[in-house]
């Protein structure tokens, strides 16, 4: 296919699920192709894997789907060494009792070959994961979320299960798990970590958690606490990220509708706050190469790209002359014609009509990147094309 | 009526002897009439004929009658004339005929004086022709008489000044030395002369001498310095040197005056300004409980840093200090300059000399004396009695005038105005951070009025409060809030006008330097408009917008009964309330704008979005307490295993009950708003369990179905078509917008605190039952009530999905339990 409108940007390529969906993630390992892994939430049927490639020449998706008969996933995570390695927390049901647990698991071997003949067959007679491990002690549930080292051989993850914070060690092919160490948090009345975030920069050694309106910093050397931001945010934070290039900077999203930017040194003030969602903020992610690209999801059903120039790593940006941004497109919100750039809101998408819970960057190509609401649209979206010049050129 | 008569027939007498030709040509039109009896044209056949042929019989005989009637007026009219004409004329006679004899007698009488005037000028020749020589003679002795006298004045002058210097009568002495020194000069080569001369110096020097010490010793009074100088200057004594000793004399008493103003001052100014605090607090109105009459209450305490007030200190500075300076200039003017000017020390360029001494001297005298003056002005911090410092500045610009009187050229004049500017400047800025500190005091107070009640028991987020703090509990008393925002409202408005008044004094008319351009343009227009009322004005918008900001996270700092109040405030700022300030400044002080001003229009904007601001953090405020119930609600709860509902559970009757109480807090201060029409069962409604399951996408093309949906699809199509729903989005100024934006925020998070449970079987029929209680309450509340349906209808579809074990409750089972509440 011939792309023949010059700066037009490409229309946002949605995939629907059958169910309701919440974890999302980008399949970390994989850097050729565009492939995110999708696990859905469904009390009354099988929940699935959907693996999503996007075949970005021809604009168009494939799909393949792995049955996790486990229960309905909360949260997905892939393995940055092995492709087909990948952690879920998923919600069991026993004796009307619902359990959190957490797993390891392996896709099996032949799962490409099949969708490649007939893709409709896979989807009625879809291959199941293989299980690898469980992540329990025995001692502790409830499992928030698991967390790949980042960067790392696919040895070691990390799990937040209600106070604690364990750190496993995978062995005999991630098929056996052992907690080599673990954290706890301490305090009044029944504390719950709700989110974290494995920091890649210090030689991967920290770890920040979110827990009621306070973030946490740990060393996990020492497994003990480094900073504490208490009332990061007014309500509840809901999600954190490292921003990839600057060691010392995170952001962090809530209930409060905010956008919140730290510097750790100084954890008394935000470096920067954003207020553009209109309700709350469930997930916030830093493009992978260029930092001051900032993903937002919020229940309000919006998805947000913002600018954030001055807080990057490549504060200046560059030079850019008018003609080239004549040519913008109408997302374009941004202040043509500043220098330096200021910090904007790039683009607001409106696919999703239903809240939406997750947005990841693809690994493969950083301009590129996957959103999920819970009525289980995907939409997969990419930076406006003016944008990616003005940031390349 | 008689002089009419008198005229006409004047002008018929006139006609008839043919005096009017002249006026022919203005009379022609109507005088070619021959029918016109008076007309010059008449003809009487043809008037005759046109009678006869025009007139009955009896119209004639009248007309005959009337001709007779007038023929024979005009006869009388006519004896009358001659006889009054021939009277006069004989009198005239008479009169020429006694002129004659007298004329006639007066020239004898004339020709007698001639002649004994003759006769008197040759006695009178010959009288002064015996007198002659004796007069010539008696001339030359009074001449020689004089000579002789002065001669003697000479020769007796040595003498004389020696007296003179024994008695001390320098005066009289100089006088006689300069008669007689021209002429002994001029006679010096005679000996006799000469030795007088020499006499006279040597006396002249000693007295020069004695002079010159008595001028030297400071201790003499003014007058006689002045005496000395001009004896001085007399004998030819250096002018410059003169001026020198003169002034430095005066600047030693001068400089005595000033040091004892200086005592006055406060030795240490920077240690007074830490222990008073610039902007001095006043006394809140809101507190005192009648806003009126604040200001002068704090005027009465006294600056404690200063013995003296200003006005003291000035009226000091000006009787001792200036009076003196006036004294000195007058005198050495005198002395140096209009003396100079007419005698011959004109010729050595000495008053130009003495000028610029005098200016120099004067200039620098008055530096000294104004940095006092500011020194002392500075120390004014207190913001009460304002009308004390204008009177006292009035007074010291007042006073200049008398040196710019004196000394045309000075600066004297125009550097005392720029102090005088400048103690208004900073008086302007005093007034500014008053009336600021003001207004935080006021909040404070509102604040605690608020936070009173609200111990005693009511501990609603809708308990208003009582002004005044009484045993009123917060939502019995309704009135509280409206109350409490006019009297906060009137006692700033009050405090801005007293502010106003106190610097509208700076430009009354009786006040010396407010006739200056500045205190006519610039005071007003930058002074008093921007940096006192607008920065206020803006001040205020700001101060509440930190509300939003830094109380924003946790909602507790501020309560919103304040946010509310505020931005009712602000609201009514944007309305009328700047509009109101603007006008009166401008009407009382006249402003008239050179320089470009902060239009209203600005200032309106900016407390609207203020209001805008307020209102919005109301809300969110307000929705994060009933979301905070809600969540906690869901989320403490085992909602798979629960037992059948039999009630609405408590927390859905406190969140109606808190939505009711925040209703009535923002109906106090708020209109009602519009809201769309109610269908007729709004409170009974059904909802679908399966409602809000999920939508074809508008994008069909790129759209990859992936199986066929577990969800109803028909049931979702309003979905599709209603508008997205922004849950924290701006409110409108009015209760229905803020309510609906208040249950959107609670609902949405219900919705989403749902979605993160899994429900048995009952735990679902509670939700169920929950949500008919919320819809049969919250709808008459809301702008839109297809947006609780709405909401709601998402709440249960997606507890419903969320359900192991989904069969919902019968409708009439819901109902019952919910209408026994």
């Amino acid at each position: 296919v011939v792309n023949h409108w010059k700066m037009e940007d490409d229309a946002p390529v949605i995939y629907g699920l059958e169910f309701q969906a919440r974890a999302l993630t980008a399949q970390t390992a994989e850097t050729d192709a565009i492939r995110f892994l999708v696990g859905t939430q469904s009390l009354k049927f099988d929940n699935q894997i959907h693996i999503i490639d996007f075949d970005d020449e021809n604009n168009i998706i494939n799909k393949n789907v792995l049955l996790h008969r486990a229960g309905e996933i909360w949260h997905i995570g892939a393995s940055p060494a092995d492709k087909a390695v990948l952690t879920t927390c998923y919600n069991k049901t026993s004796d009307s009792r619902v359990v959190s647990c957490a797993a390891v698991w392996r896709m099996p071997s032949d799962w490409e070959t099949g969708s490649n003949e007939s893709p409709d067959d896979s989807a009625h007679n879809p291959q199941t994961l293989e299980l690898l491990c469980h992540l329990d002690d025995g001692a502790h549930s409830n499992a928030a979320c698991v967390l790949w080292e980042p960067m790392g051989d696919g040895k070691r993850v990390i799990s937040l299960a209600d106070n604690h914070a364990l750190l496993w060690d995978l062995q005999e092919s991630s098929t056996q798990a052992t907690v080599s160490s673990s954290a706890t948090l301490e305090g009044k009345g029944q504390l719950k970590f709700t989110s974290g975030k494995w920091s890649p920069h210090h030689n991967c050694s920290q770890l920040a958690t979110a827990n009621d309106t306070a973030i946490r910093g740990w060393d996990l050397r020492s497994m003990s606490q480094i900073y504490c931001i208490e009332n990061a945010h007014g309500q509840l934070v809901r999600d954190l990220d490292f921003n990839p290039n600057r060691q010392y900077y995170l952001a962090s999203c809530g209930d409060d509708c905010k956008v919140k930017f730290w510097d750790v040194r100084n954890v008394q003030e935000p470096v920067k706050t954003l207020e553009e969602h209109s309700h709350w903020v469930w997930s916030v992610r830093y493009n992978h190469s260029h930092d001051q690209l900032v993903l937002t999801a919020s229940s309000d059903s919006r998805l947000i790209l913002s600018n954030m120039v001055s807080i990057s790593s490549e504060p200046f940006g560059h030079l850019v002359d008018d003609e080239e941004l004549s040519e913008g497109e109408e997302n374009h919100h941004e202040d043509k014609g500043k220098e330096p750039l200021q910090d904007s809101v790039v683009s607001t998408f409106e696919e999703h009509e239903d809240s939406v819970y997750a947005a990841e960057w693809s690994s493969a190509d950083p301009w590129l990147f996957a959103s999920l609401s819970y009525d289980g649209r995907l939409v997969i979206n990419r930076v406006p094309r003016a944008l990616k010049y003005r940031i390349l050129l | 009526m008689e002089s009419s008569r008198k005229r006409r027939v004047h002008g018929m007498l006139k006609l008839y002897y043919g005096m009017n030709e002249e006026g022919k040509a203005a009379e022609q039109a109507k005088s070619l009439d021959p029918c016109d009896i008076n007309g010059p044209h008449f003809d009487h056949e043809v008037f005759l004929n046109k009678l006869r042929r025009e007139c009955s019989l009896a119209e004639l005989m009248d007309q005959e009658t009337c001709m007779v009637k007038q023929i024979r007026s005009l006869d009388s009219d006519m004896q009358t004339l001659v006889y009054e004409n021939y009277n006069k004329f004989i009198s005239a006679t008479d009169t020429i005929r006694k002129m004659k004899n007298d004329f006639k007698k007066m020239e004898d009488e004339m020709d007698g004086l001639s002649a004994n005037m003759a006769a008197i000028t040759d006695f009178s020749a010959s009288i002064s022709g015996t007198l002659q020589d004796q007069h010539a003679q008696i001339t030359k002795l009074s001449g020689v008489h004089t000579l002789l006298r002065k001669l003697q004045f000479l020769f007796e002058l040595p003498a004389r000044l020696n007296k003179c210097l024994e008695l001390q009568a320098f005066a009289q002495a100089v006088r006689s030395h300069r008669r007689a020194r021209c002429v002994l000069q001029q006679y010096s080569h005679l000996p006799s002369f000469k030795g007088i001369q020499d006499d006279c110096h040597a006396i002249m020097d000693k007295l020069a001498q004695e002079l010159r010490q008595k001028f030297r010793d400071g201790g003499s009074s003014a007058k006689d310095l002045s005496e000395c100088v001009e004896l001085l200057l007399q004998l030819d004594e250096p002018a410059e040197e003169l001026c020198d000793k003169f002034l430095s004399h005066a600047r030693s008493r001068l400089e005595l005056e000033l040091q004892a103003l200086e005592a006055e001052i406060t030795p240490c100014p920077s240690a007074s300004a830490v222990k008073d605090p610039p902007a001095r607090r006043l006394p809140s109105a809101a507190a005192a409980g009648s806003p009126t009459d604040n200001l002068p209450k704090t005027g009465a305490t006294p600056s404690p840093t200063s013995n003296t007030d200003i006005l003291e200190f000035i009226d000091r500075g000006c009787n001792e200090f200036v009076s003196s300076l006036c004294l000195v200039i007058t005198s050495y003017q005198e002395l140096f300059i209009t003396h100079a000017q007419t005698g011959e020390l004109a010729s050595k360029n000495i008053p130009q000399m003495a000028s610029a001494k005098l200016n120099a001297f004067v200039d620098d005298l008055a530096a000294r004396y104004f940095s006092l003056v500011e020194r002392r002005i500075q120390e004014e911090k207190g913001v009460g009695d304002n009308s004390l410092l204008v009177r006292a500045l009035d007074r010291f610009h007042r006073r200049l005038q008398a040196v710019t009187k004196l000394l045309p050229g000075s600066a004297v004049a125009h550097r005392g105005t720029e102090i005088v500017m400048r103690a208004a400047t900073e008086r302007v800025k005093q007034y500014l951070s008053a009336l600021q500190s003001f207004y935080m005091d006021s909040l404070t107070d509102v604040r605690q009025a608020l936070a009173t009640p609200r111990l005693a028991g009511a501990s609603g987020p809708g308990g208003g409060a009582h002004f005044g703090g009484a045993a009123a509990s917060g939502r019995d008393a309704p009135t509280s809030l409206p109350e409490l925002l006019s009297s906060l409202s009137a006692s700033i408005l009050n405090q801005i006008k007293s502010v106003l008044a106190s610097v509208h004094l700076f430009t009354a008319k009786d006040i010396t330097f407010s006739n200056k351009p500045y205190f006519k343009g610039e005071f007003c227009s930058q002074g008093v408009r921007e940096s006192l009322v607008v920065n206020f004005i803006k001040f205020v918008c700001q101060s509440s917008r930190q509300f939003c900001d830094n109380a924003g996270d946790k909602g507790g700092s501020t309560p919103p009964a304040l946010l509310l109040l505020l931005s009712r405030l602000c609201l009514d700022y944007e309305t009328s309330t700047i509009t109101y300030i603007l006008t009166l400044t401008d009407e009382q002080f006249l402003v008239q704008h050179h320089s470009p001003v902060t239009p209203v229009t600005t200032l309106c904007a900016e407390a609207r979005e203020a209001a805008q601001k307020l209102l919005n953090h109301y809300v969110k405020v307000q929705g994060l307490i009933i979301s905070q119930m809600l969540r906690k609600s869901v989320e403490t709860r085992d909602w798979v295993n629960t037992i059948e509902p039999r009630n609405v559970r408590a927390v859905m009757k406190r969140v109606v009950e808190d939505t009711t109480s925040i209703d009535v807090q923002v109906g106090l201060l708020y209109e009602e708003g519009v809201r769309k029409a109610h269908s007729s069962d709004s409170s009974k409604r059904t909802f679908s369990v399966y409602s809000s399951s999920r939508q074809q996408a508008r994008y069909a093309a790129s759209y990859t179905p992936s199986a066929p949906m577990d969800t109803n699809l028909l049931s979702n199509i309003h979905k599709l078509f209603s508008e997205r729903i922004d849950i924290f989005s701006s409110v409108e100024f009015n209760k229905v917008s803020v309510i609906t934006g208040i249950i959107k925020i609670s609902l949405k998070t219900f919705l989403e605190c749902v979605r993160l449970r899994t429900f048995g079987r009952f735990g679902l029929q509670q939700i169920q039952v929950d949500c008919h209680y919320l819809q049969m309450y919250l709808w008459r509340f809301v702008s839109d009530e297809n947006l609780v349906h709405f909401l709601l209808d998402e709440i249960v579809g997606s507890s419903a999905h969320r359900c192991l074990d989904p069969a919902p409750m019968e409708q009439s089972v819901i109902e019952v339990i919910c209408e026994r509440g």
